[in-house]
């Protein structure tokens, strides 16, 4: 019989996932792991999503003036820059920039715990370390990455507005007013419901690497390695999903 | 060394009710077997040391019990439940009263010591109020000679003294049994006779009965009631420390001559 690694994992992957949605919403629930898990991915990834949304903005701004200019349209540069904002280089950066930092931690974590038997220790003493350890990282990548794409949006935006006031002067509620009046829900809820399988993939597939690390350090540094290249990758898959489906339903 | 006066002695009265048995298991990873036919019974309050070379299968063995690996044929019984025939939930039930001392000790790196205690506590609801769970904490760490390590890290601690806070850790759940992966690999001989007597005084102040995985046979003169000599996947010999010492059985003789 012939086999693929490819598939296999794939397959072993969905069934972590399906294990997750099974134990996930059964009581007893880690409610101070969760909370804890929510302040250490999400909060303490703000000053980096922060700063990359910060620069992201100013970059795009500077960068479309010339060429806005040459068209005469320097006013439609709010416009353009909010949508591209919001509709995909912040949730897509920010995805990215969270894989990186938050993806690649947990495979390590989850990996070395798996290394030094620490895993096996909790499911020995009658916990399930599914339910502590993936189910509530699972979670809060999950419910944390659209928080900080939002967040990245709205300072993605305000650099923007930085940016518009080095050459000239705008004032803040006209580009306000020309960021929203280009602006629809069919732009912003497809852009934030993305970001929720973002941070699902982005956890689940750094859980699932960690989780079944191999023996040894160069397991968990793999572990680590592919959380990250993988949930990238799935990024940009499920991105590629998002605009099809907005496009079938009409509001691209 | 030469075996001086063995604190061991064999249970002489009726024989107590058996708490767990191996009966005639197998295990195989791929065509490499590493138990043929195992069987084995440790009673109420006994120790029972399993002592074979590197490699001979005993982690397998308690791997097994703990249910961490299926076995291929063959039925394992804890406490009177058939370990294959549970469920995830009945398991964790039965896994509270089976304790389990990693060789590696497993603490839980990022946590305090106190954590590391807390942690199984909690999640066994064994505690109600907060000051119960100090106390309970307090108590295992005094147990184990350590009541003053609460609030450090296992990194900050000693080979021994991880040792110990594991077996504190296993200690809290107060099991009926505890399985014990070569508890004293690692450590010098000093330290290592400290554990060897730490694992006899659970044994008599808690009434525990223990499966003691080792080839240290300082810790198996010092700790078993009974030993089972584990050869080739099978349970070649069986007795107490000194019908086994005086055998002259080459493959038994190999054990006690070093």
């Amino acid at each position: 019989m012939l086999k693929s690694p490819f598939l296999a994992e794939t397959g072993a992957i969905a069934r972590f996932a399906g294990r997750f949605f099974r134990e996930g919403f059964r009581p007893p629930y880690e409610v101070r792991e969760l909370l804890y898990q929510c302040y250490a991915v999400g909060y303490q990834s703000l000053p980096m999503v922060g700063i990359t949304g910060f620069i992201m903005g100013l970059v795009l701004t500077l960068q479309s003036r010339p060429t806005m200019a040459q068209f005469g349209a320097e006013s439609w540069i709010p416009t353009m820059v909010g949508l591209t904002i919001i509709r995909e280089m912040g949730p897509i950066i920010t995805a990215l920039i969270f894989a990186g930092k938050i993806g690649s931690s947990i495979g390590a974590e989850l990996g070395s715990m798996r290394v030094t038997e620490q895993i096996d220790a909790m499911e020995v003493s009658g916990t399930n370390p599914f339910k502590y350890l993936v189910v509530t990282r699972v979670l809060a990548t999950t419910l944390m990455l659209p928080v900080l794409t939002v967040l990245a949006d709205g300072i993605g935006l305000f650099a923007s507005y930085v940016g518009i006031n080095t050459k000239g002067t705008t004032t803040l509620a006209l580009f306000t007013n020309n960021i929203l009046s280009g602006l629809t829900f069919g732009d912003v809820l497809p852009a934030v419901i993305k970001t929720f399988f973002f941070g699902f993939a982005i956890g689940l597939i750094g859980c699932y690497k960690g989780y079944h690390a191999e023996k040894g350090t160069e397991g968990v540094g793999q572990a680590a390695n592919s959380a990250v290249v993988v949930s990238s990758l799935v990024i940009f898959i499920l991105d590629l999903l998002a605009v099809q489906i907005t496009g079938l339903l009409g509001i691209n | 060394m030469l075996p001086q006066a063995p604190p061991a002695t064999a249970k002489a009265s009726a024989p107590a009710e058996a708490v767990l048995t191996v009966d005639h298991v197998s295990k195989s990873f791929g065509d490499k077997h590493v138990l043929r036919d195992f069987t084995l019974t440790v009673r109420r309050g006994e120790n029972v040391v399993v002592l074979g070379k590197s490699g001979s299968g005993k982690s397998v063995l308690v791997k097994c019990i703990i249910g961490l690996l299926p076995v291929d044929e063959g039925s394992i019984t804890v406490l009177g439940q058939d370990v294959a025939a549970l469920d995830h939930e009945a398991m964790d039930r039965l896994r509270a009263k089976l304790g389990f001392l990693f060789q590696s000790n497993a603490l839980y790196d990022s946590m305090t010591v106190s954590e590391n205690l807390l942690f199984p506590l909690r999640r066994q609801w064994l505690a109600h109020t907060p000051a119960q769970e100090k106390d309970m904490v307090r108590q295992a760490l005094e147990d184990v000679g350590l009541a003053d390590t609460a609030d450090k890290m296992p990194a900050e601690l000693s080979g021994g003294m991880r040792k110990r806070i594991a077996l504190a850790r296993t200690l809290i759940l107060r099991p009926d049994i505890i399985l014990y992966d070569e508890p004293t690999t690692g450590l010098d001989p000093i330290t290592a006779r400290e554990i060897s007597g730490l694992l006899r005084e659970v044994q008599q102040k808690y009434n525990t009965s223990a499966l003691i995985i080792s080839h240290d046979m300082n810790c198996v003169r010092l700790t078993a009631d009974r030993v089972a000599l584990l050869v080739d996947g099978r349970c070649y010999a069986e007795g107490t420390y000194e019908e086994l010492e005086q055998q002259d059985d080459p493959q038994i003789h190999e054990f006690f001559a070093a």
